[in-house]
C-alpha cells in the first residue's frame, strides 16, 4: 500500500513539473507570494522566455 | 534478489528476446501476432539498459556519484533545480516524444514490418540511446552548456557554426514537414478540420482560465481542454453531417496550407501564455494518456500483422517513398532509433534538473528507449492493416491513380488486394469520405489505431470516433510543434541578427518580432507549399529530407561525443560513439548523394528535375524543377556543413592523439554533492 502510494505520488509530482504547476509553487516559495492572479502573471512573465526557447522534439 | 537467480533470469530474458527476433526475422509466408515485436523490444531494450547502459556509465563515462550537478550547484528554483529522478524521466520522455516516432515507423512499414523493427531494437540501443545519454551527461558536466555550445568548445568555431546551421535547418524542414502531415490528414475532412480549428479557441480559453479564474491550476485546466476536446471531436461528426458547416470546413490542400502558415506566424508572435503554452499543455496531456492507452490496447487485442516481413518494395520501387531499404530505412525511422533532435532536449533542460549524474543514465538512456518502444506501437498499428489497405491509404495520386478503381487495380496488381468498394466502406466506418492519397503517415496510424482502439473498446460502432481522436491527437502533436518550433527557430534567427544590428536580437521589440516570425514562417512555408503542390504527394521528397536533416544533426552530436571521449582519454572506448557516428555518416552521405544525384526521378532531385524539363514547359513545371534544384541545394548544403564539422573534429582529435596538443576537456571543476553524503549519512 505504502509502495503503490509512493508510485502515486510519483506519477502526480511528474505530472506537475511537465505541467508547470511545480515551477509556480517554486516561484511563489521563492517570491515568498500567496497564488494570485497578479503572481500567476509575473510568474508568467518570467518563465515566458524559458519557455518559449525550449524546443519540443519531433 | 540471490545472484545465481538473477543470472538465470538474466539469461531467460536473452533467450526469450533471441527467440522473439529469430520468429519476427526468420517467419516467411504466414502472419505472425504482434505481440513477438513487443516481446522482442521488451528483452532487447531490457538487456540494453541493464548491460550496454551500465558499460557505458562504468567504463566511458565514469558516472560519479560524488560530483555535484548543476542542479545542486548552480540551483535557483527557476531552471536549475535538483528534481526526483523518476520526475526528470517524465519530463524528458515529454519533449523528446513527438509525431517523430509514429510517423517514421509508419511510412517505413511500405518494406514490411522487419527492417524497421530490427532497426528501431538497434539504432535505439546502440545508437539512440547512446547518443541522447552521452550528452546529457557531457552537458550535465558543463554546467547544462547546449550542444552548439559544446561543439563550439571542444571542436571548434567550425563545429560551433555548423551546429547552429544545422539545428535552424532542421527545425525549418521538420516543419515544413510535419505541417504538410497535418494538411494531407485534415485535407477534404470536414470532421476533422472542424475538431483541429476548435482546439485553437479551446487553447485560447485554457490560457484565459488560467490567468484569470484558476492561476497556476494547470493539470485542472488541462483536464477542462481535454474534456472540451473530447466534445469538439464529438461536434466534429455533426459538423460532417451538417451540409452547410460540412461546405466551411471541407478545405483543399493549399487552403489548408495558408491557414497553417498564417496560424504558425499568430501563435509565434502572440504571447506564449494566450496560445503556445495552453496548447503544449493540452497536447502533452492528450499525448501521455493516448500513448499508454495504445500500449495497454495492443496488450490487451494482441492483434495479427497483416503487412508481410518483407514487401516487394525493398528494391526501391515503394509508392510511399521511392528508395531502398539502405539507406531509406535508416532516415525515414529517426526518432524512434536516433534522433538528432534530442541532443537538443539533452542539452537543454533535462540537465539542469539532474539531482545526481548517476541518474542520467535512466533519464539519457532510459527514455529514449520509452520512446522507441513507441515507434514499435506505431509499427504494429501500421502493420494490423491489411497491405492492401494500408498503400490504398499511404499511395500519392501520382503514383497509384485519382478514381478508386484505378488505385485499387494497380495496388491489387501489385500483389496486395484491395477493392473500391472495401476501401469506401472503410471510409464511412471512420466517418470519411475517402481514405485514398492521404500520405503522411498520419491517417494510416489512425485507422490502424482505431482499429486496435475499436476491437478492445466499444466496438465498430465507435470507430470513426476514435479515427477522429487519433487524427486529432497527431495533428494537435504537430501543431505544438508548429507553435513551439516557430518560436524557437525565431530567438535563434534574433540572436544571430542580433550580432548584426542589435535591435534585432531584442526578443520583445514587436518590429523584430513580426519580421524574424514572418522570416521563418516563410521558410517552412515554403517547403509546406512545395508538398502541398507536388503532385506524387511531398511526403517523397519532403520526409527523406527531414530526415536526412535530423540524422546530420545526430552526426554533429556524435562527433561532439566522440571528440570528448577521445580527449577525456578513453580511446579505447571511442567504438562506443564512433560506430554510430560511422553508421550515420555512411547512411546520411548516401541518402543525400541519392537524393541529389540518382539517375531515377522519383529518387533524385536534378533528375526529376531534368524529367520535368524534357517533358513539359508548363508555368507549373517550371516551379517543380525550381524546388528541385532548390531541394538538391539544401541537401548539398547540409552535407558540406557536416564534412566540415566531421574535418575539423578528425583534426582535432589527429592533434590530440598525435601528442601535438594536451588532451583536456572543458569540463566544470569537480565539486562533492551534498546529495551523496546525505546518502552515505
Amino acid at each position: 500500500m505504502t509502495r503503490l502510494r509512493e508510485a502515486v505520488n510519483v506519477v502526480l509530482a511528474t505530472l506537475r513539473e511537465i505541467f508547470d504547476e511545480s515551477a509556480y509553487r517554486r516561484f511563489l516559495e521563492r517570491k515568498q507570494m500567496g497564488s494570485s492572479r497578479e503572481a500567476y502573471a509575473e510568474f508568467l512573465q518570467e518563465h515566458e522566455l524559458l519557455r518559449a526557447r525550449r524546443p519540443r522534439c519531433c | 534478489m540471490p545472484k545465481p537467480l538473477r543470472i538465470v533470469m538474466w539469461m531467460g530474458i536473452a533467450l526469450l528476446g533471441a527467440l522473439a527476433v529469430a520468429t519476427i526475422a526468420l517467419r516467411r509466408g504466414e502472419q505472425i501476432n504482434a505481440m513477438w515485436l513487443v516481446v522482442a523490444a521488451f528483452c532487447s531494450f531490457a538487456l540494453g539498459y541493464r548491460f550496454y547502459s551500465k558499460f557505458i556509465s562504468a567504463k566511458v563515462l565514469a558516472l560519479d556519484v560524488q560530483r555535484a550537478t548543476p542542479a545542486e550547484r548552480l540551483e535557483n528554483g527557476r531552471d536549475f533545480v535538483p528534481t526526483n529522478k523518476w520526475v526528470v524521466f517524465g519530463h524528458h520522455f515529454a519533449a523528446i516524444a513527438g509525431p517523430g516516432p509514429l510517423v517514421g515507423p509508419v511510412l517505413a512499414a511500405q518494406f514490411g514490418y522487419l527492417p524497421g523493427t530490427l532497426w528501431v531494437l538497434a539504432g535505439a540501443v546502440f545508437g539512440g540511446c547512446v547518443q541522447d545519454f552521452v550528452i546529457l551527461l557531457f552537458s550535465i558536466r558543463r554546467d547544462g552548456k547546449s550542444m552548439t555550445e559544446m561543439a563550439r568548445e571542444e571542436i571548434g568555431r567550425v563545429g560551433g557554426f555548423v551546429a547552429y546551421v544545422a539545428v535552424i535547418s532542421i527545425i525549418i524542414i521538420l516543419l515544413g514537414a510535419t505541417a504538410l502531415i497535418v494538411v494531407n490528414a485534415l485535407k477534404s475532412s470536414p470532421w476533422g478540420a472542424f475538431t483541429i480549428a476548435m482546439t485553437i479557441p479551446i487553447a485560447l480559453i485554457m490560457g484565459l482560465y488560467l490567468r484569470r479564474l484558476r492561476p497556476g491550476k494547470v493539470l485542472e485546466t488541462s483536464v477542462l481542454g481535454f474534456a472540451l476536446v473530447m466534445l469538439a471531436i464529438w461536434g466534429g461528426q455533426w459538423a460532417s453531417q451538417t451540409p452547410s458547416v460540412a461546405g466551411v470546413f471541407t478545405l483543399t490542400a493549399p487552403t489548408l496550407a495558408i491557414l497553417i502558415i498564417v496560424y504558425g506566424f499568430a501563435a509565434s508572435a502572440l504571447p506564449v501564455w494566450l496560445l503556445l503554452a495552453p496548447r503544449d499543455y493540452l497536447s502533452t496531456f492528450v499525448k501521455l494518456g493516448t500513448i499508454a492507452l495504445l500500449a495497454l490496447g495492443i496488450v490487451a487485442l494482441r492483434p495479427t500483422l497483416h503487412m508481410p516481413a518483407l514487401t516487394r518494395f525493398v528494391d526501391g520501387t515503394g509508392p510511399v517513398f521511392a528508395g531502398s531499404i539502405f539507406p531509406f530505412t535508416f532516415i525515414t525511422i529517426a526518432c524512434g532509433a536516433i534522433s538528432g533532435f534530442h541532443s537538443l532536449i539533452a542539452s537543454g533542460t533535462t540537465p539542469k534538473l539532474i539531482r545526481r549524474e548517476s541518474e542520467a543514465r535512466m533519464v539519457g538512456y532510459g527514455a529514449m528507449l520509452a520512446e522507441a518502444t513507441v515507434a514499435i506501437m506505431a509499427t504494429i498499428a501500421a502493420c494490423v492493416l491489411q497491405p492492401g489497405t494500408y498503400f490504398a491509404i499511404n499511395s500519392p495520386a501520382g503514383v497509384v491513380g485519382q478514381a478508386p478503381e484505378v488505385a485499387a487495380a494497380t495496388i491489387t496488381g501489385w500483389g496486395f488486394p484491395v477493392t473500391a468498394p472495401e476501401m469506401h466502406s472503410l471510409a464511412q466506418a471512420v466517418g470519411e469520405q475517402t481514405l485514398y492519397n492521404r500520405t503522411g503517415g498520419a491517417p494510416a496510424f489512425a485507422v490502424g489505431m482505431a482499429h486496435i482502439f475499436s476491437n478492445s473498446l466499444g466496438g465498430q460502432a465507435v470507430m470513426a470516433l476514435w479515427y477522429h481522436f487519433a487524427i486529432m491527437f497527431e495533428a494537435l502533436f504537430i501543431l505544438t510543434i508548429l507553435d513551439a518550433g516557430t518560436r524557437v527557430g525565431r530567438f535563434m534567427v534574433q540572436d544571430a541578427l542580433g550580432h548584426v544590428w542589435k535591435p534585432m536580437g531584442r526578443t520583445s521589440w514587436y518590429p523584430s518580432i513580426l519580421a524574424t516570425s514572418a522570416l521563418v514562417c516563410g521558410a517552412w512555408g515554403f517547403f509546406l507549399w512545395q508538398g502541398v503542390k507536388d503532385p506524387v504527394g511531398g511526403i517523397n521528397s519532403l520526409w527523406p529530407l527531414f530526415g536526412i536533416s535530423n540524422q546530420l544533426l545526430a552526426t554533429v552530436a556524435l562527433c561532439v561525443a566522440t571528440t570528448i571521449i577521445i580527449k577525456m582519454g578513453k580511446v579505447r572506448y571511442v567504438p562506443v560513439t564512433l560506430l554510430p557516428l560511422g553508421w550515420l555518416v555512411s547512411v546520411t552521405f548516401t541518402a543525400a548523394w541519392q537524393k541529389i544525384f540518382n539517375s531515377n526521378p522519383r529518387i533524385g532531385f536534378l533528375a526529376h528535375a531534368r524529367n520535368l524539363a524534357s517533358s513539359t514547359s508548363t508555368h507549373e513545371a517550371s516551379r517543380l524543377i525550381l524546388n528541385d534544384r532548390l531541394d538538391a541545394i539544401v541537401t548539398g548544403f547540409l552535407l558540406v556543413m557536416v564534412v566540415l564539422i566531421l574535418l575539423e573534429s578528425v583534426v582535432e582529435c589527429a592533434r590530440v592523439l598525435s601528442g601535438r596538443k594536451q588532451a583536456g576537456v572543458k569540463e566544470t571543476p569537480f565539486v562533492a554533492s551534498r546529495f551523496a553524503t546525505e546518502e552515505q549519512g
